[in-house]
């Protein structure tokens, strides 16, 4: 069924409540969006201040996870919602979870900057990790265009992109791996680097995954653990 | 670059045909037309009933889910203006076919109406009745078939010590569960139940859930429901009519989670059609 018209039912309530999630979802990804673009500007001009920013509004990310997810378990209760409606509140269920801790990671990456900022080496290090974060960042955008026009190219697309942030994840590790052996006294920068090259993956994988739940909602098939091609 | 579409088209001919050749059928309607005088009440219905399971149809009122269903024990039979044409196969055999006794087939195939029918006699005679029709008279034969079904419709314990008293004395949950051990008792392949849960509070619509599935182990059982989370619940095939047709039929889980025609969609969504 793509036909997903989330207006055209007869109860005009049941049309807004679902309207009203929706567009929370929307709020909430843009301020998660919001949340990783600053992260990444405060890695990349090493602003401390910024960085700080980014750890305090966390806490919004996650008060808007638990008010999105109060209104699906109502909906669910009260309407009992089926089809494309029912594939829609489970979807944006799943879709919440993966955008807080996307959101934790950008916060995880802020900490990571305000632990760095001034220490040698950083300059070096930055820059091999900001082609990462704005190719996360990409994905995520993606993502969101995908859920929000229900477009399921687009999320196919998004979705093969996450084996390239991989592939640029390993030889990053790779290459950070060797400056570690070089020069040991670098040491503790560079693990700070790898756990937010590492915060990076995992929001690529997640990105992946909101483009999975994209192609649930609108064609109804369940494609996580299916493995994508690479584009030719 | 992994193909949507085509995935989708394979993924929904095998839901929708689930194991085809080797479900064994208990029911199967072949191309059905069905006329009151002029009108046409269904149209080219085709259908299998698979046997041992719950199969329900639903739809909006007058959609023909309720004529579909009496078409099975010939119930329109009683109609003067009813015109059928096609087939129903009752184990491959049609049962519009000449010759057929229809007490014999009704026999066969038991039915449950909306609001509970018993007969002004008692709990025991409303059970035994079918099988005094069929000349039974050992009491101990009796009383067995009468034990026996009123445990299978799951109402022996509440009224074991009133068997003699009138059956209309009964709440109309106790009498919706009479109604089906009296049907039971005759031991029918197939069970019709036309809106069997709706003039009934919502424990008692429970109670007879859970009858229907206890009842599937040993019966083909269809239900007509105006209820859509019913059928979500007690259901294993769906089958969704409109106007006369039937649209789209399939595993009730497909049918409520991503059901293929948009009409069905709208319909259990509660959306304009």
């Amino acid at each position: 069924m793509e036909n997903l018209n989330i207006g055209q039912h007869i109860s005009r309530r049941y049309n807004e409540e679902l309207e009203d999630i929706r567009n929370r979802v929307l709020a909430m990804g843009g301020l998660v969006e919001q949340q990783l673009k600053d992260a990444m500007t405060a890695l990349e001009k090493r602003d401390a201040s910024l960085a700080a920013k980014v750890v305090d509004r966390d806490c919004e990310v996650n008060a808007m996870e638990v008010a999105i997810d109060e209104e699906c378990n109502r909906v669910l209760a009260r309407r009992q919602p089926a089809a494309s409606d029912l594939r829609l509140v489970v979807a944006v269920i799943k879709t919440i979870t993966d955008l807080e801790r996307i959101g934790d990671e950008a916060e995880r990456i802020a900490r990571m900057v305000t632990r760095l900022v001034g220490e040698e080496h950083s300059t070096r290090l930055f820059t091999q990790i900001r082609n990462l974060g704005q190719h996360v960042c990409s994905m995520m955008h993606g993502a969101l265009d995908a859920f929000a026009h229900l477009d399921t190219d687009k999320a196919v697309e998004v979705w093969s992109e996450d084996r390239l942030v991989d592939e640029e994840y390993e030889s990053l590790m790779r290459e950070l791996m060797t400056y570690m052996m070089e020069d040991p006294r670098s040491i503790p920068t560079i693990l700070q680097a790898m756990f937010a090259a590492r915060a990076m993956e995992r929001i690529g994988d997640r990105a992946g995954n909101i483009c999975e739940y994209v192609i649930y909602l609108v064609k109804g098939k369940d494609v996580r653990h299916t493995r994508v091609d690479k584009p030719a | 670059m992994l193909d949507l579409n085509h995935d989708m088209a394979t993924t929904m001919e095998n839901e929708q045909t689930p194991g085809a050749g080797d479900e064994d059928i208990c029911l199967e309607v072949r191309g059905l037309n069905l006329y009151y005088d002029d009108t046409q009440a269904l149209e080219n219905i085709s259908l299998p009933i698979p046997r041992k399971q719950v199969t329900a149809f639903i739809g909006p009122s007058g959609c023909g889910k309720s004529t579909l269903l009496r078409c099975f024990n010939r119930m329109n039979d009683l109609v003067d203006s009813a015109r059928i044409e096609g087939s129903i196969l009752l184990d491959g055999e049609d049962i519009y076919a000449p010759g057929v006794q229809v007490a014999q087939l009704r026999q066969r195939v038991g039915m449950v109406f909306q609001k509970p029918n018993p007969f002004p006699k008692s709990i025991y005679e409303n059970v035994a009745y079918g099988l005094r029709l069929q000349g039974v008279k050992s009491r101990r034969v009796l009383d067995e078939v009468v034990e026996k079904a009123l445990r299978g419709a799951a109402l022996w314990d509440e009224v074991k010590d009133r068997l003699h008293e009138n059956a209309l004395g009964m709440s109309g949950g106790q009498q919706q569960r009479l109604v089906i051990a009296r049907a039971i008792a005759v031991e029918p392949e197939v069970l019709l139940l036309d809106e069997p849960a709706s003039a009934l509070d919502p424990i008692s619509t429970l109670k007879i859930e859970e009858l229907i599935d206890e009842l599937k182990e040993r019966y083909t059982i269809v239900i007509v429901t105006h209820n859509m989370q019913q059928a979500a619940r007690v259901s294993d095939q769906t089958a969704f009519m409109y106007m006369g047709k039937l649209i789209e039929r399939g595993p009730t889980d497909t049918i409520f989670t991503n059901p293929r025609e948009k009409m069905t969609e709208d319909y259990i969504t509660g959306r304009y059609g």
